[in-house]
């Protein structure tokens, strides 16, 4: 059984000025113990998929359909909000990219951990404390027991993100969803976040959904790639096959454009035009007024998202079967 | 020889901590954001200025740009000293000098029309006739890509690439021959970058214009940047051509930056090991002055930038 499967999800948010399509059919599953790079730029939709995905999104404006959408093997879309905090933090449990918004800033580290662990398990108030420093401890920061005793101010933004981390995997989650968790970090501190969690994922064998906009963190952390845009699916597939053969015309642009690959002052490559508005999405493929190779067809169909090659998936029709 | 379009000598900024007030004992506590930094940004040319937070660099950047006054040093504008000038005096030169932003949003005014914010820099300067004005405003919108239409939209119409292509016409329009950009691509979506990065490019050989780019992104840096200066704790600890930098960084400070940038291929893979500040600080390089192809600029033990071969300066303890 897949620890996550969406089936033809569809995203809708109402708005003063009409309806915004932020998803738009988007399917994928996660095997257990997997790691899945949901990759795509700003309104592309993946975070919209995997906050429908949690039920984080408030109902309306928001207005969430799928076939099927289960996580753990649980139905998600019928779920009560009982049903679904049950599933949060247990079956899965999500990172985002500012850590100092997700936390209290008038209660300290340890407290909020601890206060996440007895939301879900039957423990006391000082081993759930005690449980909070251990969790600390995981993601390797340094004297666990005083820094459960900080508030999040006194915490670099690298500190605050492995708290989050050490808060998420607090109720041993079957999933990790991490949205953009290193962006707003700095290279360096990146890179040890990016270790931790491939670590952590490799240690408790959970599944992990990266979500980036940087191919680079893709290419870094995960096993199959989810390639995002204009709402959609445009393309899966195993990690090396899709940097070594992207099958989708966005896949392949937004490769060729990924700056400082070789030596040399040189232009880059640029994709021209820009992402399509979500109130106002083009008719057809969300790519074509942007592609290298769309013709009148494409204007016309919406291309399905079906399968390619072995293990790949791509929804163009210019690409053979 | 012509002087550089900038030049930074010695350029330090402290900030007071807190304390020091009229009742406290002993000199107040500094922080030094900006530790003696010397810098040359040849015309025509463009020199990226690199590290992470609180390394200084958009500290240097702002006092270059004499937004905020400096400690100690001199800024150098086309080879006339501009450190210690007044507003009135200094105003001829911001015409030369010009600056765009990270963030495009917060930097152009909602209320004004975007043919209105890019011939504003014309109305402040008092450079010709509204009519004029207007055109000019028009012909630089086209210039960065953009619709001439475009002069009678707002800003919240625009997307994030085409909020800084406002930016750098704004930043143009009065002919400047130095640009500061201080992480004009960080905001932007990956398709997106690489259209304003070869914006940048074009206009730079187009006008001849000398461009200091501040950025923590090396990949575009690699593509962009005639030379590099890295920069931790306030001081300029490597600078090289840029290809020296990716191929044969000596500092390790510098070592660690590019290890750590995600690379764009999952055959790549590997493990990496972290330094610490402290660990960096440690492992400052030493040489030894008869291994020099210059003698090293003061008599000390203190770590100080040593010329190697190839235009290649890093800091290192020099031993004798």
């Amino acid at each position: 059984m897949p620890l996550v499967e969406i089936e033809d999800l569809y995203v809708s948010f109402s708005q003063h000025d009409g309806l915004v399509q932020a998803v738009r059919g988007v399917s994928f599953e996660l095997a257990a113990g997997e790691s899945l790079g949901i990759v795509g730029e700003s309104g592309s939709g993946k975070s919209v998929t995997c906050s429908a995905l949690l039920r984080l999104l408030r109902e309306p404006p928001a207005r969430i359909t799928a076939k099927r959408m289960t996580l753990g093997g649980n139905d998600v879309l019928g779920a009560d909000s009982k049903a679904i905090s049950q599933l949060r933090g247990r079956v899965a449990a999500m990172v985002f990219q500012d850590p100092m918004t997700s936390l209290d800033p008038v209660f300290t580290i340890g407290k909020q951990i601890a206060e996440t662990i007895m939301a879900h398990r039957k423990v006391g108030k000082d081993e759930a404390l005690q449980q909070a420093v251990e969790a600390l401890r995981r993601v390797e920061i340094k004297n666990p027991e005083a820094v459960a005793k900080y508030y999040p101010h006194q915490l670099s933004g690298g500190m605050l993100q492995r708290t989050m981390i050490a808060m998420a995997l607090s109720c041993e989650p079957d999933v990790l969803i991490a949205d953009e968790p290193t962006t707003a970090l700095d290279v360096t501190i990146q890179a040890q976040i990016l270790q931790l969690i491939k670590d952590i994922q490799v240690q408790t064998g959970m599944g992990l959904i990266m979500i980036t906009h940087d191919l680079g963190v893709v290419a870094e952390t995960v096993d199959r790639v989810v390639v995002m845009y204009g709402g959609k699916v445009m393309e899966t597939g195993p990690v090396e096959a899709i940097f070594e053969n992207p099958l989708h015309p966005y896949t392949k642009a937004l490769l060729n454009s990924i700056p400082g690959q070789t030596a040399g002052k040189q232009r880059l490559v640029e994709i021209p035009g820009h992402s399509p508005n979500p109130a106002h999405p083009p008719a057809g493929c969300p790519f074509h007024p942007r592609c290298p190779i769309a013709t009148i067809e494409c204007r016309q169909v919406t291309p399905p998202l079906e399968a390619k090659a072995e293990g790949r998936m791509a929804a163009c029709i210019k690409v053979a079967a | 020889m012509t002087a550089p379009a900038l030049e930074l000598r010695k350029l330090t900024k402290s900030f007071p901590l807190r304390g020091g007030g009229l009742f406290s004992r002993g000199p107040a506590a500094e922080h030094i954001a900006v530790n003696q930094v010397d810098l040359v940004l040849p015309r025509n040319k463009v020199v990226a200025l690199v590290g992470e937070s609180g390394s200084g660099k958009t500290t240097t950047g702002l006092l270059a740009l004499r937004l905020l006054s400096s400690s100690a040093g001199q800024i150098l504008l086309n080879g006339e000293d501009i450190t210690h000038l007044n507003q009135q005096a200094l105003k001829p030169h911001r015409r030369n000098m010009q600056v765009v932003f990270q963030d495009s949003y917060a930097s152009l005014d909602p209320m004004m029309t975007l043919g209105e914010i890019v011939a504003e820099p014309l109305a402040i300067h008092a450079m010709g006739a509204l009519a004029e004005r207007r055109d000019k405003a028009r012909h630089w919108l086209e210039r960065v890509g953009l619709d001439g239409s475009y002069a009678n939209r707002y800003p919240h119409e625009l997307s994030g690439g085409q909020r800084q292509r406002v930016s750098v016409a704004r930043a143009l329009i009065l002919g400047a021959s130095v640009l500061v950009a201080d992480e004009p691509t960080s905001a932007l979506d990956v398709s997106v970058k690489a259209q304003i990065v070869n914006l940048l490019q074009d206009l730079q050989a187009d006008m001849g214009l000398a461009i200091l780019f501040i950025s923590h992104d090396l990949s575009v840096v690699r593509s962009l940047a005639d030379e590099v200066i890295v920069m931790f704790r306030g001081r300029v600890v490597e600078r090289a051509p840029t290809d020296r930098i990716f191929a044969n960084a000596q500092h390790p400070y510098t070592q660690s930056l590019l290890d750590a940038v995600p690379v764009a291929n999952p055959k790549a893979r590997r493990r990496r090991s972290f330094l610490n500040a402290e660990e960096i600080s440690s492992r400052t390089p030493r040489f030894s002055a008869a291994d020099l192809e210059a003698a090293p600029l003061i008599d000390t033990a203190e770590p100080q930038l040593v010329a190697l071969a190839g235009s290649h300066f890093v800091e290192a303890v020099v031993t004798t």
